[in-house]
């Protein structure tokens, strides 16, 4: 088992890019002008309502305070966690057909987890406070004081373990790998608290947002893992190596028990919401499955998100790869409307509800205005960003054979 | 068993000679209990349900003052003076949906004589705020002294999950003070200056707002909490927060 890896030089490492993005396609460039384009546009924005206050740009009020950005900053944090939780199936956990995932997940769930904090930073309203006072004045009962601290050892060690997969240093590359899936399951679990133990909103209250997120997020991991892999060599313009098909073989399979077990879990949250009719969830339960929400849910988190997608991944058997493509592309995207309904539905229901009182008889309506929607497309304006640089950067993230 | 009470052969003592102070008195405990009162509001399982809630936290008063208010519910015409000189008093930003208190109206189409009521709602204050133990940077916190839910505005990273953690719509974003703003029962624009009572309490024209300390057994709020002849009660109970303003009507 002779090692190919030689100890590259710099000025070998830039001729090597230098290379790669010469002879990249027009298309390549500009998926990266969009993509730049989004990013600019996003931050441009962010910035501005920084410091003219957010108030004028964005639609969340007092009683629907959080909007779009923090779905999407879930969904991009899912989407991080995801693709750590599937791709140490193989290099932390030794099962050999998840190893040639390895590498471009790892760097996806950093791109994914910047993408993440990118579009975080332009919803908290003076987030240079957190970085000091996260530090100095650490609330150790708060599920969003953990979150944050976790998510930040969890990003080094995802960086670590990354230079050390680059390094080929496997044994330090497991121990990052394994102490960022901890951290990253640890950080995002309480991302499900943060909704979950807060008592005085019965949509999100209880255990199991936590437990969801997990599974969520390991839904979710295979839907980006199968995407971007299939993507990358897209870019690449590569044929597939048969260690690679037969990875992705394996990540359709559990994609497919995982959108079993999250569509478990939402029948089960939807029947907990209207057996009994529980006050606090049974308006909202009826608002997402037959009300003004069903449609969004319907169409978007069920059919595009899971049960689309289903079908289309049982068909292509884990092998039709075009199949996959489209099927992971639809989940991402019904994903992210499940991520925006969890956060809206639970607002949904105004906290005086049950008093009767004239100011809050109905459901609260909130969509997102033009400049909410310019910082979520420049999140995902990021993550292709990273994608693509990092396809040339890396060379396709190839793992080495020993 | 010699002991066991044997009912029937009980001497009946009559009802002769009880006085009719006392027969009112029993009459009233009787509907206090059911939650009917002569004036005929309908909101019998409600009230006796969270009047046992009422008088479990007042059981405890673990700060010294134990600020707290009473909203005399039934007082309340809705003139907004309270919101008026809170604003003024507090410098709340005339903006949407900035406000420290304000009067939610119910109707009752239904209901026999009045129809409708007024239910101004503030900060509830609570003994086991969601609002502090959420917050990541301890910028809300609840004071040791005088169990105030008060702000550090430099602390405040504007990540608004006490807004969603607040079981009372309590709080909203101030944009000029740059951090999450809530009702602190006029602690620094009044009560620590010596001022006995908080501004809405100081305008109200129809003492609707009783401001007090509820650990003092002389003070009108430990009066008004601690009696069973009218009911007593919280808003929202089950959000298990332990607020230290409370209701009455009647």
């Amino acid at each position: 088992m002779a090692h190919h890896h030689t100890t590259p030089t710099l000025h070998g490492l830039v001729t090597g890019v230098t290379d790669r993005l010469k002879t990249a396609g027009t298309g390549f460039y500009l998926m990266v002008l969009i993509s730049l384009t989004l990013v600019l546009a996003a931050a441009g924005t962010g910035l501005v309502t920084m410091f003219k206050g957010h108030e004028a740009y964005y639609n969340v009020y007092r009683e629907v305070p959080w909007g779009v950005l923090i779905a999407t900053y879930v969904f991009f944090v899912v989407s991080s966690t995801g693709l750590c939780l599937i791709s140490s199936i193989g290099h932390v956990f030794g099962v050999q057909d998840f190893m040639p995932i390895a590498k471009r997940s790892v760097f996806l769930s950093i791109a994914t987890i910047l993408s993440g904090f990118f579009v975080i930073a332009f919803e908290i309203k003076i987030p240079w406070r957190m970085a000091i006072y996260n530090v100095i004045s650490p609330n150790l009962t708060s599920n969003i004081w953990w979150m944050g601290t976790l998510y930040g050892i969890y990003l080094a060690f995802m960086f670590a373990e990354y230079v050390f997969l680059l390094m080929n240093k496997h044994t330090p590359a497991v121990i990052c790998g394994f102490s960022g899936s901890v951290a990253g399951i640890a950080a995002h679990s309480n991302l499900g608290a943060v909704f979950g133990l807060l008592m005085g909103r019965p949509y999100w209250q209880g255990p199991y947002m936590p437990i969801y997120f997990i599974a969520s997020a390991m839904m979710t991991g295979c839907a980006v893992i199968i995407l971007f892999h299939i993507l990358g060599y897209k870019v690449n313009r590569q044929q597939m190596e048969p260690e690679m098909e037969r990875a992705l073989e394996v990540t359709t399979k559990i994609g497919i028990l995982l959108i079993c077990v999250i569509l478990f879990f939402t029948t089960w949250k939807l029947i907990a919401g209207a057996a009994g009719q529980p006050n606090g969830a049974w308006p909202v339960v009826q608002s997402e499955v037959v009300g003004h929400h069903a449609f969004i849910f319907w169409f978007f988190e069920i059919l595009l998100g899971m049960a689309g997608p289903l079908m289309l991944f049982i068909l292509s058997k884990g092998r039709n790869l075009k199949l996959m493509l489209i099927a992971s592309f639809s989940m991402v995207i019904g994903i992210f409307v499940m991520r925006y309904n969890l956060v809206y539905l639970g607002q949904a229901l105004p906290v005086y509800y049950d008093l009767g009182v004239n100011e809050f008889k109905e459901m609260l309506h909130y969509f997102p205005s033009l400049y909410e929607w310019i910082i979520t497309a420049g999140g995902f304006g990021l993550t292709a960003l990273l994608f693509l640089i990092g396809e040339k950067v890396f060379d396709g993230h190839k793992v080495e054979h020993h | 068993m010699h002991n066991k009470l044997d009912l029937n052969n009980l001497k009946n003592e009559g009802v002769e000679n009880v006085s009719s102070q006392e027969r009112r008195d029993f009459l009233k405990m009787g509907l206090a209990i059911t939650g009917i009162f002569a004036g005929g509001t309908l909101f019998s399982a409600v009230s006796t349900f969270s009047r046992a809630h009422a008088s479990d936290f007042a059981k405890k008063y673990p700060y010294k003052p134990h600020y707290s208010m009473v909203m005399q519910q039934h007082r309340c015409i809705d003139c907004e003076r309270c919101m008026e000189a809170c604003a003024a008093t507090n410098k709340v930003p005339k903006a949407h949906g900035a406000y420290r208190t304000t009067i939610l109206e119910k109707e009752t189409p239904d209901a026999l004589g009045g129809k409708r009521e007024f239910i101004p709602v503030l900060c509830n204050q609570c003994n086991l705020p969601q609002c502090t133990r959420v917050c990541p940077t301890k910028a809300t916190y609840k004071d040791k002294t005088h169990g105030i839910v008060m702000m550090d505005i430099k602390k405040c990273i504007g990540c608004l999950t006490c807004q969603e953690g607040c079981p009372y719509n309590a709080r909203y974003f101030d944009e000029h003070r740059h951090a999450v703003d809530k009702c602190n029962f006029c602690w620094d624009t009044r009560i620590s200056k010596g001022e006995k009572d908080t501004a809405c309490a100081h305008a109200c024209p129809g003492d609707v707002r009783v401001f007090g300390d509820l650990s003092n057994q002389e003070d009108r709020v430990f009066k008004i909490v601690h009696q069973i002849e009218k009911a007593v009660w919280v808003l929202r109970p089950e959000a298990g927060t332990r607020p230290n303003v409370f209701y009455t009507k009647g």
